[in-house]
């Protein structure tokens, strides 16, 4: 259980190293994660946590300090045997769909690491049914919604059979119902397989799934430690462009209001569950 | 208008034509396109015009679905029939009305050319009606294969290919989302004369390019990320499976070349 999967030592990464006045867009950050954690990493446009998503994979590296992975630093050398072993999802979900249809995309991490064909149809089937879209197997990107995209790309990630999944802001460009489909398949795929999770995003609802959070600011880590700790902060996380989660930012104007709550709320459920009480009490 | 051309269209289906290899069709198709020269008579192209129906049967396309779906094609088969008709002047003269003279080589070679025209356009058309574009690409990747001993990228191209199919009804969509944004911003497009239309195009061509380009470098960083290193190592999720049906077709196409030399003039 307690394997470090990924871990940064003093990482410092500036874009233009050439240009003295360039602003390191991430600065002297160090953490660790074990395996079976959910991590969200968050925080607001600019704060250096895309460029972390891409020093974990490999497309930079640190200028200082250094990234590990699975063990391995990460250099020239490891760097596919990595990538084997991890799963990413982007954004945009239409611009990392490769395949003509869904089950061709599943497979392409497959058909590039060279496994043989009969057991890629039994690993795509495996992964389309962990994300429930087997039945779409044939369809073509363009009949699907942003949400299932995502759930295919998951799969297609899933297909490697990683020990750690990153979604990089894999949220964010679906509406409600999109995003409830995404983080509802990680929530049941970290049940059953334990699977370690990055989330990268700037959605403090989503982050409060988490079991840790770790906050950047300006390239640096803010702060880091569970969804109450992290948001207990309250008006600094304001200040950084963080909306807290609704039922957070309800308790907080209710207790200005006079309403003697008793605790934080992260859910609306627990929210509300107290609430009906109070007025029991009352 | 669009949604009636059927030139370079898929329709599913399940026939014999459907399920078999793509690499034989597309052999199948290029020689085909060899052997109609064979035929110089009206044996030859009667042959021809049977044979290639035959194949439309077995394909289940319908007939006047291909034919309706085929109307542009039909104007100018109509015009080089006509083109021959009044242009060639030898043999018998048929018909004079003023200065309109038929001759009978220019009838017969009229219909020759019209029917070999027709032929073509139906056997390719049942080509891509009846195989997926990502067939097409895959078969079209192995038949080129032997190409790889001179450098030819094959795998390259097949990948290009795949990929910019992949990408079309997502281009679509966004060039009409580009429209509706220039409307609503008073952009006029579609009236004025043609120097203004040409105008209007530029306003939907550059947002167009700009997202494209962003779409391609979101792209290549997924299927890195993905582990794609190239052609070298790869293994295909696809397979092809040549069948008795597909070595069957081949032979039935050099029984018609055989036939057609038979009776050739």
């Amino acid at each position: 259980m307690n394997t470090e999967i990924l871990s940064f030592e003093n990482v410092t990464f500036t874009y233009n190293t050439e240009d003295e006045t360039m602003r390191p867009a991430v600065e002297n950050v160090t953490f660790s994660i074990e395996s079976g954690e959910w991590i969200a990493l968050v925080g607001h446009n600019g704060s250096g946590k895309s460029t972390m998503a891409k020093l974990m994979n490999g497309l930079l590296f640190p200028n200082e300090g250094k990234v590990k992975v699975f063990g391995h630093t990460m250099s020239e050398e490891t760097l596919w045997d990595i990538r084997s072993q991890m799963g990413m999802v982007f954004q945009n979900p239409d611009n990392q769909f490769v395949g003509a249809t869904v089950q061709d995309d599943v497979a392409f991490a497959l058909e590039n690491n060279g496994v043989p064909h009969a057991q890629m149809v039994e690993r795509v089937h495996v992964a389309l049914s962990q994300v429930k879209m087997e039945d779409y197997k044939d369809h073509e990107p363009h009949h699907l919604s942003g949400g299932q995209k995502q759930r295919v790309a998951i799969a297609g990630a899933l297909a490697m059979r990683p020990k750690l999944l990153i979604l990089d802001e894999a949220t964010s460009m679906l509406d409600p119902q999109g995003r409830m489909e995404v983080i509802e398949t990680i929530r049941r795929l970290r049940e059953s397989t334990g699977l370690t999770v990055i989330s990268i995003t700037h959605d403090l609802e989503e982050a409060a799934l988490a079991e840790r959070i770790i906050v950047m600011n300006r390239g640096q880590k803010h702060v880091e430690g569970t969804p109450a700790a992290v948001f207990n902060e309250g008006s600094e996380l304001t200040e950084m462009g963080l909306d807290l989660p609704f039922a957070m930012r309800m308790t907080h104007l209710l207790q200005e209001a006079g309403v003697a709550l008793q605790e934080e709320h992260m859910t609306e459920d627990k929210l509300v569950d107290e609430l009906w009480k109070y007025y029991s009490r009352a | 208008m669009m949604e009636k051309m059927i030139f370079g269209r898929f329709i599913p289906g399940d026939s014999v034509v459907h399920r078999m290899d793509p690499r034989a069709k597309i052999l199948f198709v290029f020689l085909f396109i060899a052997i109609v020269f064979v035929a110089n008579n009206a044996w030859g192209y009667a042959i021809l015009l049977g044979f290639t129906l035959l194949v439309v049967f077995l394909s289940k396309i319908r007939l006047y679905f291909l034919i309706n779906g085929l109307k542009p094609v039909f104007i100018l088969l109509i015009f080089t029939f006509f083109l021959h008709l009044f242009f060639t002047r030898e043999g018998d003269l048929l018909f004079s009305f003023g200065f309109i003279e038929i001759y009978e080589e220019g009838l017969r070679q009229g219909i020759f050319i019209s029917i070999r025209f027709l032929v073509l356009v139906f056997m390719t058309s049942v080509l891509t009606l009846t195989t997926s574009p990502i067939s097409i690409t895959d078969g079209i990747e192995v038949l080129l294969g032997p190409f790889k001993k001179i450098k030819l990228p094959v795998h390259e191209l097949a990948l290009m290919m795949s990929i910019s199919l992949r990408f079309i009804p997502t281009l679509m969509d966004e060039t009409g989302k580009i429209l509706k944004a220039q409307m609503a911003r008073g952009s006029d497009i579609g009236s004025g004369p043609m120097k203004e239309r040409v105008k209007a195009v530029v306003p939907l061509l550059i947002p167009l390019f700009v997202s494209a380009f962003k779409r391609a470098e979101d792209l290549a960083t997924a299927m890195e990320v993905r582990g794609y290193r190239g052609g070298e190592g790869r293994t295909r999720y696809r397979q092809l499976n040549w069948q008795l049906a597909d070595t069957l077709s081949l032979v039935l196409l050099a029984g018609l070349t055989a036939v057609l030399w038979y009776f050739r003039a």
